[in-house]
């Protein structure tokens, strides 16, 4: 149990690490690098590397935002096997719906709350 | 002056960015919010009946909720400072994007503001992953259509 926590901050470490490297050596945004980075993921899960990842690294691979492309391929691809071509399409939110509207809720339920500081 | 020796100026002149600092100040903000969300996971699979493979979905919202409360009182701008890339790949990261722009907008009312301004900056991370999601998975599928690759 202890060596997964050691395991899963090592690899989300390390996927931090790409991300600095790609702010400060590539000189991109924020915005690029994270997009990259989803990028990224979707294309390691069709390559069908990053679940081995996950099965290695816990939290340490679903919590960076890689995962976020990770989960939207694989749910095109779970429903892609049932249904072919049209699963495409329908299948992309089915995994990853948690985080966006986890976002979304928690993002309307904070503006209700809190207000803005030091901007006007 | 032209624009080359300029360039060459500003180069010369703006301060150097301490890499190996960023990049270890990176890996241990990153490491430690991966390592709370194990921890979260493992509370997620011991008090409700989550497996391994399903517990990744609660544990990225109450990320969610905790950045919520950090953000929502100033706390997450700090992390970031210290951290970089370490606070922003996390999808705590993806989630203070949102809710600070819902924050910040909301003086311009809940449907223009909120509503409109919410995706502001964590849109081009969705935008971005779905049309690589479709382009891999639309691959994928052909691929195993035409017998090259299994599931």
């Amino acid at each position: 149990m202890i060596s997964s926590f050691i395991l899963a901050f090592i690899v989300g470490g390390l996927i931090c690490v790409i991300g600095q490297l790609l702010f400060d050596v590539a000189n991109l945004t924020p915005g690029h690098t994270l997009s990259i980075l989803v990028v990224a993921g979707a294309v390691l899960d069709g390559l069908g590397l990053y679940e081995p990842l996950i099965d290695f690294a816990g939290a340490g691979a679903t919590v960076p935002i890689t995962s976020f492309g990770n989960s939207l391929t694989h749910g095109a691809l779970r429903e892609a096997e049932e249904h072919g071509i049209i699963g495409v399409i329908t299948g992309m939110f089915e995994v990853t719906s948690s985080g966006i509207s986890a976002a979304i809720l928690f993002g309307f339920i904070a503006s209700l709350i809190f207000r803005s500081k030091g901007r006007p | 002056m032209d624009q080359k020796t300029y360039s060459q100026l500003e180069q010369k002149m703006s301060p150097k960015v301490p890499l190996a600092g960023n990049l270890i100040r990176a890996f241990l903000t990153g490491g430690l919010i991966c390592a709370i969300g194990q921890g979260i996971m493992y509370f997620y699979m011991y008090f409700f009946d989550f497996t391994e493979k399903t517990a990744g979905n609660p544990t990225v919202a109450t990320l969610i909720f905790i950045v919520m409360l950090l953000t929502g009182f100033g706390k997450y701008k700090k992390i970031a400072q210290f951290g970089g890339a370490g606070s922003a790949v996390p999808v705590t990261g993806f989630g203070n994007a949102m809710i600070s722009s819902a924050i910040e907008h909301r003086t311009e009312g809940y449907v223009l503001g909120v509503g409109g301004n919410m995706f502001k900056l964590a849109g081009s991370v969705i935008v971005f992953g779905v049309f690589a999601a479709f382009v891999v998975a639309l691959i994928k599928t052909i691929l195993v259509k035409f017998g090259v690759v299994g599931w």
